[in-house]
């Protein structure tokens, strides 16, 4: 492939490499605590490919959770990117090996590169696509292991690293609030994650406080049907 | 706490989970994706679950309690950074510098 295609999408995928290596990193030390071999956050780089995923397997291994919880859990923190996906159906051309590659690598970031950038002129789009979303996997898998490299072999203090997990958590729940704009969703969260914490069960709260929340959000589109004050 | 096997299970159960939310669209739920069900969902789980998810992410045991206090300086330090400059890698690496920075510094005790 010309070099130029390549200069061409590393300049594209610049700002999504700013992002990637320095997060990565901050899973790699995270992941480092846990005490495996660095070589498995390389691993999950190149096959689970999800930041927030990574990040909350890492609370889930420490918390030895179920392989259905984590398998529930995972699927439901990503399945914003089904109604994200839908948009750039169209726009795909590719076909075989390629397809599944280009859908496997669809993050955030890649997919808003792709439904944001063209390629240059008189460069096939698949090759263009393909590269984009290589490029993106390859500063993510770079930082992964880097960062669980480093965190086997830093000497100073990693205490309170783990923090990256909330303030992720907390940076896109802002998110979502900036776009949803209304508080009950958030708080009727809270109050059913503190309850089942407090009173039902801290080793299943993710689990039985997600199953409570759908059940309410169902329960309460049911009642709005017959309710003239509804959302 | 390290047995590789249930590693190896949980990267494979997390990478299907995972390719499965981006390969649906593409095979069946771009038929039923304006069901008005699934549009409501999709409008308010999200936000339930970054919040729920933020509560699984502390220690447990310490919620609602005084040694609590470390995360929630450091949860509004992430707010303030993310509400100012909008950056989620500042506020990320920003917010947790700071808690670790409170949490070594002994800064609450």
């Amino acid at each position: 492939m010309s070099s130029s295609l390549n200069q061409t999408v590393f300049k594209a995928t610049l700002p999504v490499m700013f992002g990637y290596i320095p997060l990565g990193m901050a899973f790699g030390v995270l992941f480092s605590d846990l005490g495996y071999h660095w070589l498995f956050a390389c691993a999950m780089g190149v096959f689970i490919f999800a930041g927030a995923a990574q990040f909350l397997a890492v609370g889930l291994l420490a918390n030895q959770a179920g392989l259905l919880e984590i398998f529930i859990t995972t699927f439901l923190l990503n399945s914003r990117h089904i109604f994200y996906g839908i948009s750039l159906m169209s726009g795909m051309q590719a076909r075989g090996w390629r397809r599944l590659y280009l859908i496997f690598g669809l993050t955030d970031e890649t997919f808003s590169l792709l439904t944001s950038t063209q390629p240059p002129a008189g460069v096939d789009k698949t090759a263009y696509q393909l590269r984009v979303t290589l490029f993106d996997q390859s500063y993510w898998v770079l930082g992964c292991t880097l960062g669980g490299w480093l965190g086997s072999q830093i000497s100073f203090s990693t205490a309170g690293i783990e923090f990256v997990l909330p303030a992720l958590f907390m940076v896109l729940a802002i998110e979502q609030y900036r776009h949803l704009r209304k508080p009950a969703p958030f708080l009727m969260a809270l109050i059913i994650g503190l309850f089942v914490l407090l009173f039902i069960s801290r080793d299943q709260m993710l689990l039985i406080s997600i199953l409570l929340s759908v059940a309410v959000l169902l329960l309460y589109r049911g009642g709005a049907k017959w309710n003239p004050y509804r959302i | 706490m390290e047995s590789v096997p249930y590693l190896i299970a949980v990267i494979a159960v997390m990478t299907a989970a995972t390719f499965l939310t981006r390969v649906l669209p593409f095979v069946i739920l771009y038929k039923v994706a304006d069901h008005p069900l699934l549009q409501y969902l999709g409008r308010f789980l999200p936000p339930v679950l970054m919040v729920l998810l933020l509560l699984y992410s502390f220690k447990q045991e310490a919620i609602l309690s005084r040694a609590f206090l470390p995360e929630l300086a450091g949860l509004l330090i992430v707010l303030v950074l993310h509400l100012s400059l909008r950056n989620a890698l500042i506020s990320i690496l920003g917010g947790t510098g700071c808690y670790m920075l409170i949490l070594q510094l002994a800064l609450f005790v």
